[in-house]
């Protein structure tokens, strides 16, 4: 027997636990999976009003620049390890990219929101402790780099969701998909972004922890609002398309072959300078020999992560990466790699589940459509 | 209180006559959350003591249905394929999965009675 590692937890652990959160370890942590609503009823109040997360887990990381430089310094330097055009990203708006590595591989998916005289950084909860180590050691002659751990992050996601803040913050309305900016409430600094991982309209709100759990039960009381588990994000992730750390994209996958080049900025992809540019920018020009796509197997039963995915003539096409079921879509859902000339919406594939072959068909993504309010 | 009997894998099986009827414990939809899936055996397949003879797939994952006792598949719930909602909703009624001609009465003497379950299910918390 080995002892089990004590988990982390986060400062919203007793409101969990008070609204009969069943609690899983995750990245170290112990976070909620449901709570007794379940996770389709979860997954269907975010879809249809606003879903409550806790994702203080995730990792908040504040650079800026060191003695006398500018956030334009702070800019250059990350982009050594980001493909995305950072320098050129305004004063209240946030950018999706990767931490690369040399062969083009992703260490982490982020998201990078210049606040004007710093950049606020959100990386995964599973990765964070590599990410900070390897920005310390690549960037710490130019940027200060602090890890705000003393802050909690929840995400408000769904169409009702702007709404219900707005009671709290009423000028957060005036935010658009992908902008951020900061307010005081009751003496507290929020930072308040209109995004998520849900594929729905919502807000990131990261709060000091101390005052999460009072502003998770303002938010709570509102008709409107409940709050929402792992179980959940993942089925509505994978609904919107989007990829989950080390299962849809690790440090064997590109931007390029994970279908991401859309987060790498024009100037960046002729310019280069970050880690792998070689090898994204050939991959850029002459295309990738395999595609993460989107898959619709036949039938009820769900294909999960590590199937088989073949062509009609049985042959070894790619992997099943995440699968389970979409409450919106009613049906089971995948994303996996195939070989590029398997990646065609419409193409017919197999999956293979329990020795068996279930019909699939290859589905552009997103499988439901995405509800962000853009300017 | 019913006949039923569980076995500590959370199945349970109801006799009548050679006859059992098979499904899941409420504490074992209640741990597998909302199932999306069932899948049977075919009729005529033998089941075997403590090994697989169903599947159920909740949102988050599968997991294998064991028989509590070995035996002939005769009959197979199919509504749960239409509706797989009735594990949650109904485990010990309209959410059982099989039933078996039972090979051999003996074997259900290993199982529990609802009693020795529930103290069972108090001892795993």
């Amino acid at each position: 027997m080995t002892s089990e590692p004590e988990l982390l937890t986060t400062p919203l652990d007793g409101l969990h636990r008070e609204l009969g959160a069943r609690m899983v370890p995750f990245a170290g942590y112990a976070m909620p999976v449901q709570y007794p609503a379940g996770i389709i009823k979860e997954h269907e109040q975010t879809r249809n009003a606003a879903g409550l997360f806790d994702v203080s887990h995730m990792g908040q990381v504040r650079l800026s620049a060191r003695h006398g430089g500018t956030l334009e310094d702070v800019a250059v330097a990350l982009e050594g390890l980001v493909p995305a055009d950072i320098v050129n990203l305004k004063p209240g708006r946030q950018r999706y990219t990767q931490f690369t590595n040399a062969d083009g591989g992703i260490l982490d998916d982020l998201m990078v929101t210049s606040m004007g005289d710093h950049l606020y950084l959100v990386v995964n909860a599973g990765c964070k402790v590599q990410d900070i180590a390897h920005m310390r050691a690549e960037l710490a002659d130019r940027c200060e780099i602090e890890v705000l751990d003393d802050r909690a992050l929840i995400a408000l996601q769904g169409p009702k969701a702007v709404a219900a803040f707005a009671n709290l913050v009423p000028d957060c309305a005036a935010l658009s998909f992908m902008q951020a900016a900061t307010w005081d409430l009751d003496g507290d600094r929020l930072l308040v972004s209109r995004s998520g991982y849900t594929g729905e309209d919502g807000l990131e709100i990261s709060v000091p922890g101390k005052s999460a759990e009072a502003l998770l039960r303002r938010l709570l009381d509102d008709p409107d609002v409940a709050p929402v588990g792992l179980g959940a994000r993942d089925s509505l992730r994978l609904e919107a398309g989007l990829c989950l750390y080390g299962h849809d994209i690790d440090t064997t996958t590109t931007p390029i072959e994970a279908g991401l080049a859309w987060s790498i900025q024009k100037r960046r992809r002729s310019e280069g300078g970050f880690p792998g540019a070689p090898v994204i920018q050939d991959q850029l020009a002459n295309g990738v020999a395999r595609r993460r796509v989107g898959l619709r197997p036949e039938g009820r039963a769900p294909v999960r992560e590590g199937a088989v995915i073949r062509d009609l003539s049985g042959n070894a096409s790619g992997t099943v990466t995440s699968g389970g079921f979409g409450a919106t879509v009613g049906g089971p859902i995948a994303m996996g790699y195939v070989a590029s000339d398997h990646a065609e919406p419409d193409t017919a594939l197999e999956l293979e589940l329990r020795g068996k072959g279930v019909p699939a068909t290859v589905t552009a993504l997103p499988f439901v459509p995405q509800g962000y309010q853009r300017a | 209180m019913s006949d039923r009997l569980y076995s500590k894998d959370h199945e349970w099986i109801e006799m009548d006559g050679d006859i059992g009827t098979i499904g899941v414990s409420d504490h074992a939809q209640e741990q597998l959350g909302d199932v999306v899936f069932v899948e049977l055996p075919e009729i005529g397949r033998a089941v075997v003591q403590n090994e697989e003879a169903a599947v159920v797939e909740s949102v988050k994952a599968a997991s294998e249905v064991y028989s509590p006792v070995s035996g002939e598949v005769v009959e197979v719930n199919e509504t749960l394929t239409d509706d797989p909602a009735q594990v949650n909703a109904d485990p010990h009624g309209e959410g059982w999965f099989i039933r078996i001609r039972v090979d051999d009465m003996s074997q259900l003497d290993g199982l529990m009675d609802e009693e020795a379950y529930q103290e069972f299910l108090a001892e795993l918390d």
